[in-house]
């Protein structure tokens, strides 16, 4: 192992040693900023570096990963053994650089956008906290190790959702996240025992070495596991059905909802597919349904977002969707792919989630100035505000072609690769060319609702108020300057992994090439002809022109009244408005029902008939009649004592001898 | 030997112990009647001694010493009754009663 993986400590030590500094300031000087700002960014800066030395060690010695780094002995129980231990490889290196790359611009950016915010300290204790079980998340080296950091950013993400929560609705957002999540990490746990049972082990590189002895293709038990870890995606990653949360989620603090609900938390459940690949491939059956499920979502949450105006809501059901491609690139089997997109994602989304925050900020200040109400996050309050954030404006445009991937954006190549591997599989069985027309469709959609974003927010005339528009300013430049870097990273990010007709290409695919060899020959041979997959690329091109065309050709900024002036909806645009009535359906469905069942069976019938009533009082009331009888046999005449004295002697007598 | 007509008075003594406490009122006499029982036992001691070896006598001396102080400890709490009560008839005390 090279010694400089051996510092891998100190990535994970040095956002809890943040998280302990900020919480402890938090309630020591709850108005020192100064401090609490060098702290908290300075931790993650410093966790980055650290992650380049490991990496640098890691690319050093390629062939001999993965290194697994145990600690001490965490669980020794009976035939249970588990470590507490690290694995550093490829797949994990990736997510190290994404989780504290990004993480650390966005906590800079924190610095500008929390600057007045009264829980400065707790925000970014928080937030370090997040960032701690993130790296334990994807560090960990069996899935116990895993759980704990599922679980924590879990606890995190709520945390941070129901911030400020002195507003019952972000609590509750909050709330629902983790109730959700909860849903999907029984599904987690599930696998877990059912991996302990047919493997006896609960790490990774045991596991996986034994896997291919120990299941069989396709075989109940792989599918059975597989699928119980895809609940636990679908919860995480929110995925059809459990996807509800996220969209919630936008409760929170822009910069949380560009770290936890765009750039590292939401990916876990796709890491969680990519590192268990082997077994998703040896369960075909759960493969596919990982991708229709992933296809699904990508579809369905693009249509929502095409008719929302609440800018982080359309940045969140965009999340959802490409969280889909995602899920739809490793259920084909395509993991590089799938992760190739998580990388490029993080950047493009995390920078229009900052950018977001941007427009947010300077609209709330202009609000402020005057003592508006109107909503910071409407687009029809923003509009033309090229002319005031030049710089936001920009690199927004520049997130938004990657997003919708023209070609040479980072967006573009890695969509592309997914759609391309849904493609191939399609020789096999022509569900999956099903597959690409719902990945394309959905292109076509993000490119829409994208440039339709931009248009009402950048574009036409200014919306915001004619008191207000003179307060309106480019935000300042700790918060600009990592948007600046997200922007250069949302370009560059694709030159990782080109497609297979340019040169220099798949070089991310080649690199996790350790991490998926076992799967390798277990997927069928998939391989598109030179012609094909330039014929892919330009229906995808095409796609993503004609959805900005479109966009910016049907939608007419200069007609878009402000917010409280806007007329209702009708027909189709108000279902889409209203989400598809989701969760109405889920609460009409689900939560009505346990909640008659809680009040009526479980409350009236069983709380207070069965414990109260017979358990609790009825107990109370045997009680009394023991002891009635008890001190009636107290009279206080000693004869009487003497009495049963003699008679209790004699019956001993009489059984023991 | 003589064992069983010894242990056939010892019982016959026991009894009448017995009795006396469940039937008098009379707290001196019911120690009486503690006292005979004691006395029973002891006898039933000395003559089983003849046949099981000599601990049985020591153990009527260790029965005399704990009835002595029994009398002792006893005699006190009739006396501190009777301070209390002016009487010593069982149905008037009657504290414990539930």
């Amino acid at each position: 192992m090279p010694s400089s993986v051996g510092w891998i400590w100190l990535v994970i030590a040095l956002p809890f040693a943040g998280f302990l500094a900020n919480g402890l300031l938090a309630f020591v000087r709850p108005h020192g900023k100064t401090t609490v700002s060098l702290v908290g960014s300075g931790v993650l800066v410093a966790a980055f570096a650290v992650s380049l030395v490991v990496m640098s060690g890691l690319a050093g010695a390629v062939d001999a990963a993965p290194f697994v780094v145990t600690y001490w002995s965490w669980m020794p129980v009976g035939d249970l053994q588990v470590d507490f231990s690290f694995q550093v490889d490829q797949l994990s290196g990736v997510m190290l650089m994404v989780v504290t790359g990004v993480g650390a611009l966005i906590h800079v950016f924190s610095i500008g956008y929390m600057r007045d915010d009264a829980g400065y300290a707790r925000y970014f204790a928080y937030l370090n906290l997040f960032v701690f079980f993130m790296l334990v998340l994807i560090l960990g080296a069996n899935f116990p190790m895993m759980f704990v950091g599922w679980e924590g950013v879990g606890l995190c993400s709520y945390l941070l959702i129901g911030f400020w929560f002195q507003d019952k609705v972000n609590a509750d957002a909050g709330k629902k996240a983790f109730i959700m999540n909860r849903i999907g990490d029984f599904g987690f746990l599930i696998a877990m025992f059912l991996i302990f049972q047919a493997a006896g082990t609960l790490s990774f590189v045991d596991l996986f070495e034994q896997a291919p002895r120990l299941f069989t293709i396709n075989g109940s038990t792989v599918t059975l596991i597989t699928l119980s870890l895809f609940l636990g995606c679908t919860g995480k990653s929110a995925q059809i059905p459990l996807y509800t949360w996220l969209p919630d989620a936008m409760a929170g603090p822009t910069p949380v909802s560009a770290l936890i609900h765009a750039a590292t938390m939401v990916t876990a459940g796709v890491y969680l597919v990519a590192r268990t690949n082997v077994l998703f491939a040896m369960a075909p059956w759960s493969s596919f349904v990982v991708a229709t499920v992933g296809a699904a979502t990508a579809l369905f949450a693009a249509t929502i977002a095409l008719k929302q105006w609440d800018i982080k809501k359309i940045l969140a059901y965009s999340t959802v969707s490409q969280l889909g491609y995602m899920f739809m690139g490793v259920g084909v089997g395509a993991y590089a792919a799938g992760i190739f997109h998580l990388v490029t994602h993080a950047f493009f989304k995390a920078l229009l989630f900052l950018g977001s925050g941007s427009v947010i900020y300077a609209l709330h200040r202009a609000y402020h100035h005057t003592g508006s109400h109107a909503d910071a996050q409407d687009v029809r309050n923003m509009g033309g505000l090229r002319r005031y954030m030049p710089w936001t404006f920009g690199l927004m445009w520049v997130a938004t072609l990657a997003i919708a991937g023209i070609p040479g954006f980072s967006g573009f190549f890695s969509k592309d690769g997914i759609l391309a591997a849904a493609f191939a599989r399609g020789h096999d069985h022509p569900a999956f060319y099903l597959l690409w027309a719902f990945g394309s469709l959905a292109a076509l959609m993000t490119a829409f609702y994208m440039a339709r974003l931009m248009l009402y927010t950048f574009h036409g005339p200014n919306r915001t108020g004619e008191d207000e528009r003179g307060h309106l300013a480019e935000a300042p430049w700790v918060m600009t300057g990592p948007l600046v870097v997200l922007g250069v990273g949302s370009v560059l990010a694709g030159v990782i992994n080109l497609p297979h007709v340019l040169p220099a290409n798949g070089w991310l695919e080649h690199w996790l090439e350790p991490v998926t060899e076992l799967s390798v020959r277990y997927l069928p041979e998939a391989h598109l002809s030179v012609g094909t997959e330039w014929g892919l690329i330009g229906v995808a091109t095409l796609v993503a022109v004609a959805g900005i065309v479109g966009a910016v050709t049907l939608l007419k900024p200069a007609l878009l009244a402000p917010a409280r002036d806007a007329a209702k909806e009708r027909g189709l645009q108000r279902v889409l408005l209203n989400k598809w009535y989701v969760d109405e359906l889920y609460d009409a469905v689900v939560v009505r029902p346990v909640v008659w069942l809680s009040r009526t069976v479980l409350w009236r019938v069983f709380d207070k008939g069965v414990i109260d009533g017979a358990l609790v009082n009825g107990s109370a009331w045997l009680m009394r009649g023991f002891g009635w009888v008890g001190s009636a046999l107290q009279t206080g005449h000693l004869g009487w004592y003497v009495l049963v004295f003699v008679i209790g002697t004699v019956m001993l007598l009489r059984t023991f001898t | 030997m003589l064992l069983g007509p010894a242990l056939s008075v010892s019982a016959i003594l026991f009894s009448l112990g017995v009795l006396g406490v469940l039937l008098r009122r009379n707290a001196i006499v019911i120690f009486m009647s503690v006292e005979i029982m004691l006395n029973a036992v002891n006898l039933s001691f000395v003559a089983l001694a003849e046949q099981l070896g000599r601990e049985g006598q020591v153990i009527v001396f260790f029965v005399m010493a704990v009835a002595a102080a029994e009398a002792a400890v006893g005699l006190a709490i009739i006396i501190a009754i009777y301070r209390h009560k002016e009487s010593v008839n069982l149905n008037n005390i009657n504290l414990l009663s539930g």
